[in-house]
């Protein structure tokens, strides 16, 4: 186990360096993008002067090392500054927001994960027969329509057309959970739909690749009932793909929602980052993007632990 | 004309006329505005708005499109001193009275008494001259700064006085208070904090996501009794058109603003919802540089104005929801639109004819466009050059990106895609964008004989004079102008029909003049 403990140690620190590396970009990136936060903010309406006024006023007149020194100076001190757009502290433009995005993806991912890994398996055993064949060609539909289409779809039948749901989730601080599920159900199973092909073909390609092999072929001779030679032996060692998908699935929960949010009008991170990267509002940016990655480091972690753990030859470097 | 300047029009003189003229100014509800029962209490309003974004902040200097800070800071949470009802009627809001002297340079407005701010405080002087004062002076970075330009000074005469000292006559002043950046916020130490949001409009802030939602909620003790009828406003950002024509349909919402004018026409049938549309003053422009060639040859531009099938762009860009313009920006819903000069028609032969006269057979022109100069915009460009082509115009669409637009394109290349959202008065719309030194010049068109007409224009008070000058400074700017100016585009918006409002809508903006939190109401 010290072995896992330094790994997870050194990973943390490289994930650290990555943090900065990633800073760096980001502000640079913001920095090449034409025009400023000033003239973004002014729009149609700036004249030269309100430009220049602003610009001085927001401290945008100082050379770009020296913003960037300012910001990481105040980050290492667990300030995240304040918004350039909009005069608020960063940290709560964000919380709320990530808090709601945070539960999004929890939503989508109970329903999505377990599903297609059920899906996965009863595909891996029941290779080749209708349900198979149905069940991919479902899961590849859903996944290969745009993910705006698919909750168009979902809004005309589930919402227009049968008044299932709400079509857009209008959720605030004090909405209660069982309304925040009702209100956010449509969007999930957008979500739901995106990634369950992923999971389904890997875990379904994982089992397969496994069931060719002698021990499987021992296990069944031996006797083992379907259900064991999938749960006991053939699962374990394909675990290490199938946390890998699972979890660069749920990243992108968290991370690549953009679509769903705004047709949806679900009140998450991904619109902040759209309408902040549009304004040129660096902190903003920085923090979410740094939330992003930080969400990308660890579960990565998570998965190469997972399959470490579940692997331990992985532990020994040839 | 001096002696027009000898006799101050009173405020009920001034009443009058804008009453007078107001009737020119009648907006025109096309779809609907039949549902009016008599007012009454109750109710959350539920806006679908688009344009809402979360770089807004509640300092009126900042105040662009954001949604929220339209229907919600705007229309609920203050007052301006003076408003423009929902007939286009200029009537004092904040002012109990004001007249002008007799050279429109000095103008006097006389406080209602007894107006209090959310917070308790009474209004005074003080407070109108900090609200204006922070859009003034140098370091002003105000939206609103060109708009305030013409003011010399400000002051107060005792609690209930305010005394504007212009640096020129302008006889339509009092209209220029009524835009949305001058709000009266309550004041401390001659300053404002706009953050804490404290007005003396019917609504406070209860809740706000900054970007997405405000929640608003009906004050007991606002002045205006025949007003702000409904118990809470909540204001939800739907920038995605989809959603909020669906939000509306399943009645997540009760109005939408900017309804899909694609789709619009198929909710007609239905009973649950009505679609509305007045004919306002924003209109689509295509600026050229005027000192740029070829755009500097008077011959190139009519050619271009010739070249373009207005009737085609309002039917295929807008579906019939506008009508076609005629290269100068008054619009029918403007006092003094001029309806006699007729919109150019579509004429290949003419514009062939011209081209020729200038010398420049063959013409190849760069137009540079993106939607977010207004939605369409891509289109209407690759149409124009369509239509152009039948002319021998090369019309080279370059396609650039909606970020950035305002920054690096528009005012900066010669020849771009533009939007004007109009002003209630001429002068105001002629002074900030066709004036030789006014700031957003995006033609660089410098016409001595409009910029002498405009100032002779904005201190004289004869009715049948003004609108005679203003008529002769549209035609100036609609045959030497440098703008292409194809249509006019209505207000459309979608209610649910259990909402309610007065027989008339305002022209000024999208549901009436963005002030239907305080107008209308729940039948």
């Amino acid at each position: 186990m010290t072995q896992i403990t330094r790994l997870v140690l050194q990973r943390l620190a490289l994930g650290f360096v990555t943090l900065l590396i990633v800073s760096v970009l980001i502000f640079w990136s913001v920095e090449l993008l034409p025009g400023d936060a000033a003239q973004e903010i002014l729009g149609q309406s700036a004249t030269p002067e309100t430009v220049t006024a602003l610009r001085h006023h927001l401290g945008l007149d100082q050379p770009p090392m020296t913003r960037y020194a300012h910001w990481l100076q105040g980050i290492t001190h667990g300030d995240f500054g304040t918004s350039i757009a909009n005069g608020r502290p960063v940290l709560q433009l964000i919380t709320g927001r990530l808090g709601n995005t945070l539960f999004l993806a929890a939503f989508a991912g109970i329903i999505a994960v377990p599903l297609a890994l059920m899906l996965g398996i009863m595909a891996a055993l029941l290779r080749n027969s209708f349900f198979d064949r149905a069940a991919g060609i479902f899961t590849l539909t859903a996944i290969s329509f745009p993910e705006f289409f698919v909750a168009y779809i979902l809004t005309l039948f589930l919402s227009v057309k049968l008044g299932l749901f709400p079509s857009i989730s209008n959720i605030t601080p004090s909405t209660d959970l069982a309304e925040r599920v009702y209100r956010s159900f449509l969007p999930a199973l957008a979500l739901t739909l995106a990634i369950t092909a992923h999971i389904m073909r890997m875990t379904r390609a994982a089992l397969i690749n496994l069931f060719s092999l002698p021990y499987i072929e021992m296990a069944r001779l031996k006797g083992a009932s379907p259900g064991r030679v999938v749960m006991v032996h053939a699962l374990r060692n394909a675990l290490a793909p199938i946390v890998n998908v699972v979890v660069l699935n749920l990243a992108y929960l968290i991370t690549g929602v953009v679509i769903v949010e705004v047709v949806f009008v679900y009140p998450g991170v991904g619109r902040l980052l759209v309408d902040s990267v549009s304004k040129r509002d660096l902190p903003v940016v920085q923090a979410i993007c740094l939330i992003v990655s930080i969400t990308y480091i660890l579960l990565n972690l998570f998965a190469d632990i997972v399959s470490i753990v579940s692997n331990p030859r992985l532990m020994h470097a040839k | 004309m001096a002696q027009n300047f000898q006799a101050a029009i009173s405020r009920r003189q001034f009443g009058r006329m804008a009453a007078a003229l107001g009737a020119g100014a009648a907006l025109l509800p096309l779809g609907g505005g039949q549902a009016h029962a008599d007012p009454k209490r109750g109710g959350r309003l539920r806006i679908g708005a688009s344009g809402t974004n979360a770089s807004e902040s509640w300092d009126p200097a900042t105040w662009g499109v954001s949604a929220i800070m339209g229907l919600g800071g705007f229309c609920c949470i203050y007052n301006n001193l003076v408003e423009i009802g929902s007939d286009g009627v200029l009537k004092p809001e904040l002012a109990e009275s004001f007249e002008a002297a007799p050279d429109a340079k000095t103008w006097t407005f006389k406080l209602r008494s007894g107006v209090t701010f959310s917070n308790g405080k009474t209004l005074t002087a003080d407070d109108v001259v900090a609200s204006i004062n922070h859009h003034r002076g140098p370091n002003s970075k105000s939206s609103a700064k060109p708009i305030v330009a013409g003011i010399a000074d400000i002051k107060s005469d005792g609690p209930n006085t305010v005394v504007i000292e212009l640096s020129g006559g302008n006889a339509d002043f009092a209209y220029l208070l009524t835009y949305y950046h001058l709000v009266i916020g309550c004041a401390d130490n001659g300053k404002v904090n706009w953050n804490a949001h404290i007005g003396t409009g019917g609504y406070t802030l209860t809740e706000y996501e900054v970007g997405y939602r405000a929640l608003l909620t009906r004050r007991g003790d606002y002045w205006k009794n025949n007003a702000a009828w409904f118990d809470e406003v909540e204001i939800i950002g739907i920038d995605d058109v989809a959603a909020r024509m669906n939000a509306v349909l399943t009645g997540e919402v009760d109005v939408i603003s900017d309804a899909d004018i694609a789709t619009v026409e198929r909710l007609k049938a239905r009973s649950d919802v009505v679609v509305e549309e007045v004919v306002g003053t924003q209109h689509y422009t295509m600026p050229m540089f005027t000192d740029t060639a070829p755009f500097d040859n008077v011959d190139v531009r009519l050619a271009l104005k010739y070249a373009i099938d207005r009737e085609e762009m309002v039917k295929k860009i807008l579906y019939g929801h506008g009508r076609v313009a005629n290269d100068q920006p008054i619009a029918p819903a403007n006092r003094y639109y001029d309806a006699d000069l007729a919109a150019r028609p579509y004429d290949p032969e003419k514009a062939r004819f011209h081209l020729k006269k200038a010398n420049a057979d063959g013409l190849k022109v760069d137009l540079h466009a993106a939607d977010a100069a207004f939605t369409g915009a891509l289109n209407t460009a690759v149409l124009f050059s369509e239509q152009a082509s039948k002319a021998g115009i090369n019309v080279n669409v370059v396609r650039e990106p909606n970020d950035g637009y305002w920054s690096n394109v528009w005012t900066k290349k010669p020849f771009v895609m533009c939007f004007w959202q109009g002003r209630p008065t001429e002068d105001w719309m002629f002074s900030q964008v066709y004036a030789a030194d006014a700031p957003w010049n995006d033609t660089h068109w410098k016409n001595p004989k409009f910029n002498k007409l405009m100032l002779e224009a904005r201190s004289e008070l004869d009715d049948a004079k003004r609108k005679q000058m203003y008529g002769e400074m549209q035609r100036l700017v609609s045959d030497d102008g440098g703008v292409i100016i194809p249509m006019y585009a209505n207000y459309v918006w979608v209610r649910r029909a259990q909402l309610s409002h007065g027989p008339r809508l305002s022209s000024v903006s999208a549901l009436d003049g963005a002030k239907c939190g305080e107008r209308w109401w729940f039948a």
